[in-house]
């Protein structure tokens, strides 16, 4: 039997040591080089290798592929892969009633079992699962060292190789060409002669094993798609997207890019990426801690350098004073938080929207900064990019928000060239200031500050911490002058609002509901917008990049609207920041606190619970 | 030639009347001039307490920030620009309290700063509490019954930390105060120059054992390099080993000459012997100033800069459109 959905959600879920994140990466680039739109989402345990076979020990990557334009990484899965009954037991809740389920039954001993807290020997009747569903027992450890019999391999190795098993029956599944997956393990392996064969040997088997045993299951044909400009594309996750964006704006400005940064999950591949890129000229500090990852940044700001610092939650926590530094110094600074689930340690590997109001607020004194939110792995480029330009032209310190969605995540990116970027024109000195230059001197326009760096001679200063002279820039502690520094630094960041694109509408801009989102929500919203509008449910949806300071015209946008639906993934800090913003507006909110992304359906919920009754509705 | 009037700021300087760091900021001037930096490329870091207020002093490029930072910041700009002349000013509080983090990892890195640790054994700008320096039992505001904390000793942070420069002054010695300065930025690395200095609102006379001018050459030994280690008001009293200890001889007594007195070796990697002279105390020895360790290895800035040449010799990607044309990518 073969369908031809126009999109389909497969969820790849094992041991965290199972190659589970490897075989769906591996798919999910095969997708797209057969023309698909990808969106994909890894969601893996904190521990490195938990206990095996345990629940907690589940590791998960979703790939939603599609012929049409596939926002998010899906809700539920079409095609689940399970290599053991914990990977079974945890993804019950993400199956559709007529899912494949490939299942090692090898992994399925009364060990296994009890291992996932089974009580009996059924696993599938003991989770009630519908027998609807199309499961496709499958003896991968068997096959597998059937399939490596001839290999010198130890049984350690040959059991690394199950996942490509499972990957070349999913080829088999969705007609994906072989050849091309070869082609990605070559890359992959090219270092490792004799894992590469052994591996191409596995998924060869794998694949011939569905190809000969005519499986009686669905097979999936996914069309190309039309619905994406055309280009070369690449796939990208969020944190590669945002070191890249970086790399690039630095080179627009003609400023060398330095990170200061210490480990944190989940924002250490920005400094993986960034460490590796000596080739672009840029110097990466793995700092001693959070603190000095942000101080070691402001003392290369200082120096002249584009400046970055990298961190999640906690470390925005602890870089908090440091940032106020920034402000104060107005120094040119992007910090990027990929947020996780708080507070505290929290969930280190889960997504959650819960640093806003960190960002905006979260310093002593009065203290302004810019803050925006990447919306998709790919645009994680564009808007690290802008971060830079920003904080470059207005001698400010920006906070990008991003999260562990955003972050681990992938989506299909089409390749700019430097040329087609807008330009970057960092603040420095007009001429002629030689020996009569102070740090306080400003633009009397964007009231940014003229930038002049060490080496510079005639234009020595010294800069601080401390509240200066809006005249001399000398320490001051007079009382009309700090509330003239306090005023005027609050309007810089507001000026650049001038400069920033203004807010769209996505939908259908005469109906009475608009939904607000901002940051890594944008394609479930979008997705739920478009479900909502194929059944005759009028809405829309403006999502915010730019948070501080607003798009000059979001208080017009969000005034035509009647019923005003602001969805984020914490208890409402976006909704809050709206009502401070804009006086007048009756919003309702929707909030999810699981730490894990939304589901369209869940948002298709709530519509049509709000657009039923206007009570206030919160996942609970 | 440079004159120190070229590094002094317009600012008035706001030192207390009789603090040491009045005292600490001439010798800076002095030095920065015989050094030859021309100001534009001198940068001067610092964090939060009297010593900090030093950048606002003096005419180079300056940076006031925040409280136990200002090694992080520094490590910063000399990194991102080494062809600058990088030097920070710290306190007792500011540098091994709050900042103590940084201040060892810039050591460990061999970060090529210059850094005054300005040791006042007192918090002065928040009014008298005690510090990591001040004595078990110092009486403050903050322990009115003593401190039952023990201090730690700079030098011993130094060199735990394997720091290649330490050397040790006292306010009211300008010309050796000048030297160790000059010292600090003709060495390669991180180079700690612990001043001691009096605060004379809070702590007046912490150092008064050594700083009298009548005692001092009896109580304080001013090592070199490549000299013997002799002291004293007849400069006849010098350092010998017995067994693993030092130990004060008077030259010309039970057979002592001054051949057996030894010579001082600060550029030694083995850090043993310049431990032993950092941590002698009074009354028993005299107080080592000058520069105690000099070791030259190889800087943190140098080897992030060499490691990026040889990188980017032999990349074939060197631009943002390269890195794009290099990665897997498919026509849609």
């Amino acid at each position: 039997m073969n369908t031809q959905p126009t999109d389909i959600v497969v969820r790849f879920s094992g041991d965290s040591g199972d190659g589970m994140q490897l075989t769906g990466t591996l798919f999910s680039n095969l997708s797209a080089l057969s023309g698909n739109d990808i969106s994909t989402f890894p969601d893996f345990p904190a521990e490195i290798r938990a206990p095996q076979g345990t629940l907690g020990g589940v590791s998960g990557f979703q790939v939603h592929i599609g012929e049409n334009r596939v926002y998010t990484p899906g809700d539920k899965a079409d095609v689940l892969v399970a290599m053991n009954p914990a990977a079974l037991k945890v993804n019950v809740n993400n199956l559709k009633a007529d899912s494949v389920v490939i299942v090692d039954t090898d992994s399925f001993t009364d060990k296994d079992l009890q291992k996932a807290l089974f009580k009996t020997d059924n696993p599938f009747t003991e989770l009630g699962l519908p027998d609807t569903l199309q499961i496709v027992p499958l003896a991968l450890t068997t096959l597998t060292k059937e399939s490596l019999k001839d290999f010198q391999m130890d049984n350690k190795s040959i059991l690394r190789c199950k996942n490509m098993f499972a990957l070349g029956l999913i080829c088999w599944l969705f007609e994906r060409s072989l050849e091309q997956a070869q082609h990605f393990l070559a890359n992959k392996f090219r270092k490792k002669p004799a894992l590469l064969e052994a591996n191409t040997k596995v998924l060869t088997d794998g694949y011939n094993y569905g190809n000969n045993l005519h499986l009686n299951i669905t097979t999936f044909r996914i069309g190309a798609t039309n619905d994406l400009p055309h280009g070369r594309y690449t796939s990208i996750a969020g944190n590669k997207a945002t070191a890249w964006g970086l790399i690039a704006a630095a080179e627009k400005a003609g400023k060398r890019l330095f990170l200061g940064s210490y480990p944190i999950t989940p924002a250490t591949d920005i400094l993986h990426e960034l460490a590796a890129r000596k080739d672009m000229g840029v110097i990466t500090v793995q700092a001693e801690d959070e603190i000095a990852g942000i101080c070691t940044a402001i003392g290369a700001s200082f120096a002249g350098d584009l400046a970055v610092t990298t961190t999640s939650g906690p470390g925005l926590s602890l870089k908090s004073e440091a940032i106020g530094l920034a402000v104060m110094a107005e120094l040119p600074l992007v910090v990027i938080d990929v947020q996780r689930g708080g507070p505290s340690t929290g969930l280190p590997t889960k997504t959650e929207q819960t640093d806003l109001l960190q960002a905006i607020y979260g310093r002593n004194g009065e203290s302004p900064a810019v803050v925006l939110a990447a919306s998709t792995p790919d645009n994680c480029f564009y808007y690290a990019y802008m971060a830079a330009k920003i904080a470059l032209e207005h001698t400010t310190p920006v906070i990008l928000l991003s999260d562990t969605y955003l972050a681990n995540g992938t989506s299909l990116w089409k390749l700019p060239r430097l040329a087609d970027m807008p330009a970057v024109s960092p603040a420095t000195v007009p001429d002629g200031w030689q020996g009569r230059y102070n740090p306080a001197v400003r633009d009397p326009e964007t009231l940014v500050r003229y930038f002049a760096v060490p080496g510079m001679q005639g234009f020595g200063h010294r800069n601080m911490g401390l509240e200066r002279d809006a005249r001399s820039g000398t320490i001051s502690t007079d009382p009309a002058n700090h509330a003239l520094m306090v005023e005027t630094r609050a309007r810089k960041v507001q000026n650049i609002a001038r400069s920033l694109p203004l807010l769209q509408v996505y939908g259908d801009s005469t109906a009475d509901t608009l939904f607000v989102g901002f940051g890594s929500t944008e394609g479930h919203l979008r997705a739920a917008v478009d479900t909502l509008l194929s059944q005759g449910k009028p809405c829309a949806l403006a999502h915010f990049n730019y948070i501080c300071p607003l798009p000059l015209n979001t208080a017009e946008v969000l005034r035509k609207y009647r019923r005003i639906i602001v969805c984020e993934l914490n208890s409402g800090q976006f909704a809050a920041y709206l009502r401070s913003q804009i006086e007048g507006l009756h919003i309702l909110q929707y909030n999810k606190l699981e730490a894990q992304p939304f589901l369209v359906t869940e948002l298709v919920e709530a519509y049509c619970r709000y657009t039923a009754s206007e009570a206030h509705a919160t996942k609970a | 030639m440079m004159q120190p009037q070229d590094f002094k700021s317009d600012q008035t300087v706001r030192f207390c009347p009789g603090c040491g760091d009045h005292a600490i900021c001439m010798a800076l001037q002095k030095a920065m001039a015989a050094i030859g930096v021309p100001p534009h490329q001198t940068v001067v870091i610092s964090g939060i307490g009297c010593s900090s207020r030093m950048p606002h002093y003096l005419n180079t490029y300056g940076f006031n920030t925040i409280h136990g930072r200002g090694a992080a910041v520094a490590t910063g700009v000399k990194t991102s620009h080494p062809e600058l002349s990088v030097w920070q000013m710290t306190g007792d509080g500011d540098c091994l309290a709050i900042g103590g983090n940084h201040f060892i990892h810039s050591l460990r890195r061999n970060v090529d700063l210059n850094i005054c640790l300005f040791n006042n054994r007192i918090y002065g700008l928040t009014k008298g509490q005690y510090s990591p320096t001040s004595p078990k039992g110092f009486v403050s505001k903050s322990s009115p019954f003593g401190t039952v904390e023990r201090p730690f000793v700079p030098a011993e942070l130094v060199m735990g930390a394997r720091g290649t420069f330490f050397a040790r002054t006292l306010d009211v010695d300008m010309p050796t105060t000048v030297a160790c300065m000059q010292a600090a930025h003709a060495h390669h690395g991180a180079s700690v120059i612990e001043c001691l200095v009096n605060c004379v609102i809070f702590n007046n006379g912490t150092h008064s054992w050594i700083a009298d001018r009548e005692e001092r050459a009896e109580r304080t030994v001013l090592l070199e390099h490549g000299k013997p280690m002799i002291f004293g008001k007849e400069h006849n009293k010098g350092l010998v080993l017995d067994g693993w200890n030092l130990r004060v001889v008077t030259i010309g007594e039970n057979g002592v000459t001054e051949s057996d007195i030894l010579i001082h070796d600060a550029a030694t990697e083995d850090d043993t012997l310049h431990r032993k002279l950092a941590l002698m105390q009074a009354p028993d020895f005299p107080i080592a100033l000058g520069v105690i360790r000099n070791v030259e290895s190889e800087t943190y800035d140098q080897a992030v800069h060499a490691q990026l040449q040889e990188v980017q010799q032999k990349s074939t990607m060197h631009c943002f459109d390269d890195l794009v044309t290099a990665c897997e990518q498919w026509e849609i």
